[in-house]
């Protein structure tokens, strides 16, 4: 009965991830998931049967309360930071599963020692694992959550010799964890190792989240939700739950696909998203700019008001200045003038995969008039006017021509083709990548150095006068 | 009796691998644009973590391991509750033009 209800709920997950490859069928999909988690809950509890249910009926309600609000309060411009630390906890929950069937397997239970004699081989190769994954998620996503909302300094930390200390914990946790399951026949011992394990686990996780910052937070999010699936999935073997090994492993899945698209998106491989510290020895190319052209509202309403072809590319400036109202207002007044308007979407815009997508839906903004990369690319050609709003290296000219440059090689919105090109930017200062970009001394480029949504907000005033 | 191939472990290991191959199958075909709710819909279902919580926070009392799953059990509602209801909050606000 139980096992069956399980298969029903492996189904629903798997119907309600395909459900979510398409908008018009996502919101259902995410429905049928989500009764597969109840069902799999109610198989759960039938398994359980008659036991003391006050532990697990608080926890339930505590925990449903704190996610209920916070799914409801979140803005969607924090939905990075939310993402991030819904991860965290169910790697944590992962690793505290698993520390809780050490201590009753083991620890409460006087088991014959060492430990693997008692529970077997597999249970204790994964149950390492899972107390080194799941920490790692959920340290990790806690320093990511914190970058994000700027609790703490965005850019890059590095420690000297980080490198050394990560693959140091790496196998020092495995190695303390084998000889704490395989060798130690002393119970207090056990007892002082697992708690070690976490520890270093729970540093690594912080350790290898730190040196990371910026625009490469879209990689490190899709990583950390993997982590958080192969976390439930090791739980799964430890356990020997095929639900838990195949929803784990779904998510595992998922979270590595996205990571690979960002990557790709980058044109930098995965290795050095991680371990390059990109963005923090910065690059002392000149900075110096010339020839630089700048707008006041009205100038830039007066061009909009003749222009035909309006594309606006979204960066991470949008969603700090909360501009995607304005945006999505000064889009339709164009349209009301009989225009076209797109949006180019590049694929690391912002600080999590899809980040701006979520943003202009959330401005109402229908999603069929969001185009991917190399569609904007195609429609630059005849646009008479490109708005970039808080976007920096994903449109800048280095990469397709300078080969030598940091950023060379790496997809761009090639802006500079639509015949007027509107910079909505708040100074000169450079993005992520510590480059200078030399679209803002292009000819047909001219800068609005102002706060996006005050910015767009005035350009509208003009129109409507 | 002669179990043939099916070795639990194994097959545990079959699961695995197959599942994975299902979720890359899945999600290669998923939009752009859907990559924030898939992402938090993902996270969600990976909080079935709560299943083996709620086996853990079963033993009751104040020993050990009960204490940690019943804290599993909070973290892993939080991820479950949390990351479906905002997946679908922003699912609802994606809209076609009218």
């Amino acid at each position: 009965m139980v096992a069956l209800l399980y298969l029903i709920a492996a189904t629903l997950f798997i119907l309600g991830l395909k459900g979510m490859t398409r908008v018009k069928t996502a919101r259902f999909g995410n429905l049928t998931a989500s009764s597969g988690m109840l069902l799999a809950i109610i198989a759960t509890l039938i398994h359980i049967g008659k036991a003391d249910y006050t532990l697990i009926v608080s926890g339930v309600v505590i925990g449903a309360l704190i996610g209920t609000i916070a799914a409801l309060k979140v803005e969607m411009t924090a939905m990075p930071e939310m993402v991030a630390i819904f991860n965290g906890f169910g790697g944590g929950a992962s690793a505290l599963v698993a520390l809780s069937e050490i201590w009753f397997n083991i620890i409460e239970n006087n088991s014959q020692l060492p430990a693997f004699k008692t529970t077997g081989t597999l249970w204790a190769a994964t149950i390492i694992l899972s107390i080194l994954i799941g920490t790692v998620t959920f340290s990790g996503s806690v320093v990511a959550f914190l970058k994000l909302r700027g609790s703490i300094k965005g850019d890059p930390i590095l420690l000297p010799g980080r490198h050394f200390i990560n693959v140091a914990l790496v196998l020092a946790t495995i190695l303390l964890g084998i000889y704490a399951l395989f060798e130690v026949t002393v119970l207090t011992t056990l007892t002082t190792l697992a708690l070690t394990i976490s520890l270093t686990s729970l540093i690594l996780g912080i350790l290898l989240v730190i040196p990371i910052g910026g625009a490469d937070m879209p990689v490190v999010i899709s990583l950390l939700n993997s982590y958080s699936g192969l976390a439930a999935a090791s739980t799964g073997f430890v356990l020997m739950n095929p639900i838990l090994i195949i929803s784990g492993a779904l998510v595992g899945a998922s979270g590595l696909i996205l990571t690979q698209i960002m990557c790709k998106a980058m044109n930098r491989s995965l290795s050095n998203v991680l371990f390059g510290g990109f963005g923090a020895e910065v690059s002392e190319g000149v900075r110096e700019y010339s020839n630089v052209k700048s707008f006041t509202p009205e100038e830039a309403a007066l061009i909009l008001e003749s222009a035909s072809k309006v594309i606006f590319v979204p960066g991470y400036g949008m969603a700090v200045a909360q501009a995607q109202h304005a945006v999505k207002e000064l889009a339709e007044l164009l349209e009301s003038r009989g225009a076209k308007v797109l949006f180019a979407i590049h694929p690391v815009a912002g600080r999590m995969p899809g980040h701006m997508n979520v943003l202009l839906a959330e401005a109402d903004v229908p999603y069929d008039k969001l185009i991917e990369l190399d569609q904007a690319n195609a429609e630059m050609v005849d646009t008479d006017v490109a708005i970039v709003v808080g976007a920096n290296d994903v449109v800048n000219p280095a990469a397709t021509k300078d080969s030598s440059s940091p950023i060379a090689g790496m997809p761009v919105i090639e802006v500079w083709n639509a015949a007027t090109v509107m910079v909505i930017k708040r100074s000169l200062s450079p993005g992520f990548a510590g480059i200078k970009n030399e679209l803002f001394e292009h000819d047909n480029t001219y800068m609005l150095f102002m706060d996006a949504k005050t910015a767009l907000q005035e350009i509208i005033k003009e129109l409507k006068s | 009796m002669e179990s043939g191939f099916f070795d639990p472990i194994m097959v545990s290991i079959y699961i695995f691998l197959l599942s994975i191959f299902v979720g890359f199958e899945i999600i290669t075909k998923i939009p752009p644009t859907l990559h924030t709710p898939l992402m938090s819909g993902a996270n969600a279902i990976s909080g079935i973590t709560l299943v083996g919580s709620l086996v853990a926070a079963s033993v009751g009392g104040t020993k050990i391991s009960a204490i940690l799953g019943f804290c599993a059990v909070i973290f892993a509602t939080i991820n479950v509750v949390g990351g479906f209801l905002v997946t679908d909050r922003m699912l609802s606000m994606f809209k076609k033009k009218k």
